[in-house]
């Protein structure tokens, strides 16, 4: 039974995408593909346990979901043209072989990012579809209302199919154009990955970090001049490359200043860096990416948390404010703030962002740790409390309870000084760097 | 695939004959690449007649059927296979008539 469990999740993150875009491709509709991948994996949720997990899961579940689709469209045509019914039967070809089909993928990702649609249409369609996420993830990674998610996906699909939105990968020309959409939905992809939702999943998704990256790192090979590409790509290495010292035994989030940077992977920080310095060396003005990029690069080139040049990420901060004047990023500019001229300064930018960000578990947080910091500890309790209620992901609703806690061990007088100095200067000080204006920030 | 590309406009009777020549000669490469169907301009929103012919004697009245600040002052229908042609190519027909342009699927019987 878990087996079979941990086989569907599995198949899941890694064929879902394929499913959908080797259906979308057959069957011209991108509807009859979503519904046809979830029977699909419904069915497995069904079978596997009882039958066990069929040797080639992912062959199993393209097969499976092609008969759901032509049996929808034979229902739908049998209603109206016998014609098309007969065609169809013949149709029912065997799935294409995995590995040829990655093309597929990509287009499934340039036609959910059109540029006819709205951007946060395209966001929500491509974690739904190429992504797979459902519903209630996307809405938290967006902070908004699930309804309005649902709605955003079947608005777009239903325009991709009256409008004809093509399905296919966009002419060399229109190519750069196009990307900016698809880089800004392969970072939200990211970011639910590194810090992934929902009460029984796993805190981190490695697999769809690594998806993220993996598409990334395709547009790149097509796009190599693109500064924001190859921006983005050294954001994700140099983030992914602390994931192994990011969830402690005990299944909480360790902060960047206390991760232990030996268990770094040092392959990617390297990477990373490679990339960051070919931006530095190109002359051009970075866009976006590449500020978080070489925001991470500062955090990942010291050797100790305390050798961080925090003046050089908040200099690389009021850089990115000016392109992307969004509350969180000007957030995490607070954390960084922090270090350099102390939690004061910072607590007096975070609360003016509380309008914006009072429902985004991370302003209660950094609230929270500035207000420890301050010796405003009834305070920061009530944001630690805020906190805890809006967080998703089961690490960091672990990390901040624990913070909680430690707190009222401070209060109650117990070893306060060594508590404070154990705990690190900033728990969110790395953060900054891999947090989105598309609302799902990461922070260590 | 038919697509219906209106012409917005807060200004009437705006055209310039630069704005001409550059629309005869973009409506000419549209025919030369078969994407021609129809194109007008349109008079002045104030000279429109609302109809409503459902109950038993029709009704008329004065004027657009809304008012708006911005109005459709001219129309295209393209012939295109898919929707980044029809961009692609009204792109350039935003740039000949210099107004902006909404493009919208006209709906056909199904095949």
């Amino acid at each position: 039974m878990i087996d079979a469990r941990a086989a569907i999740i599995r198949a899941h993150h890694e064929e879902w995408a394929r499913v959908v875009a080797s259906l979308a491709k057959r069957f011209g509709d991108l509807d009859i593909a979503e519904d046809a991948a979830a029977e699909a994996f419904a069915t497995a949720v069904q079978r596997w346990p009882a039958d066990g997990v069929p040797p080639n899961p992912g062959a199993w579940l393209t097969t499976t979901a092609n008969r759901k689709a032509v049996d929808r469209i034979r229902r739908e045509h049998k209603r109206r043209d016998k014609q098309r019914e007969a065609m169809m039967l013949t149709d029912d070809a065997p799935p294409e072989p995995t590995g040829a089909i990655d093309d597929d993928r990509l287009r499934l990702i340039f036609t959910c990012c059109h540029p006819a649609l709205g951007m946060e249409a395209r966001m929500a369609l491509t974690l739904r579809l190429v992504g797979g996420l459902t519903v209630p993830e996307i809405a938290r990674g967006f902070l908004v209302q699930e309804s309005t998610i649902g709605q955003r996906i079947t608005r777009a699909k239903g325009k991709i199919a009256a409008a004809r939105i093509p399905y296919r990968v966009p002419s060399a020309r229109d190519l750069p154009a196009r990307i900016g959409g698809v880089l800004a939905v392969l970072f939200l992809v990211f970011n639910e990955g590194y810090l992934a939702t929902g009460p029984d999943t796993d805190p981190v998704r490695a697999d769809l970090t690594a998806e993220a990256i993996r598409l990334t790192r395709l547009i790149r090979e097509l796009l190599p001049h693109d500064g924001e590409v190859t921006g983005l790509l050294a954001l994700m290495l140099l983030t992914e490359a602390r994931r192994p010292a990011r969830v402690s035994a005990q299944g909480a989030l360790v902060p960047l200043v206390e991760q232990d940077r030996d268990a770094w992977d040092h392959a990617l920080i390297e990477e990373g860096h490679r990339l960051v310095r070919e931006r530095l060396a190109s002359g051009v003005a970075p866009g976006r990416y590449q500020l978080l990029a070489a925001i991470n690069a500062a955090h990942t080139d010291a050797r100790d948390a305390r050798d961080t040049d925090w003046s050089q990420v908040v200099a690389l901060y009021d850089q990115l404010v000016r392109l992307d004047p969004s509350p969180i990023v000007a957030l995490n500019r607070a954390i960084a703030i922090a270090e350099l001229e102390g939690a004061d300064a910072a607590l007096q930018i975070v609360d003016r962002l509380g309008d914006a960000l009072d429902g985004y578990h991370a302003f209660h947080a950094t609230r929270a740790e500035l207000l420890r910091r301050l010796g405003r500890r009834e305070e920061a309790r009530a944001a630690y409390d805020r906190a805890i209620a809006l967080a998703g992901n089961t690490a960091e609703v672990a990390t901040l309870s624990r913070r909680r806690d430690d707190l009222a061990d401070a209060v109650s007088g117990t070893d306060r000084a060594g508590r404070e100095r154990g705990s690190g200067s900033s728990s969110r000080g790395g953060g900054g760097g891999s947090s989105s204006g598309g609302g799902s920030g990461s922070d260590s | 695939m038919q697509y219906l590309v209106s012409v917005i406009d807060d200004k009437t009777n705006s055209g310039t004959a630069e704005e001409m020549v550059a629309i005869d000669e973009f409506n000419d490469r549209l025919r030369a690449g078969g994407h021609w169907v129809f194109a007008a301009g349109l008079a002045d929103p104030s000279t429109s007649t609302v109809i409503d012919g459902r109950g038993e004697v029709p009704v008329f009245t004065d004027g657009p059927f809304i008012e708006s600040k911005e109005h459709m002052a001219g129309f295209w229908i393209i012939e295109a296979p898919d929707l980044d042609v029809a961009l692609a190519l009204m792109a350039d027909g935003s740039k000949a008539c210099n107004r902006r342009l909404e493009v919208r699927p006209i709906l056909m019987p199904e095949a």
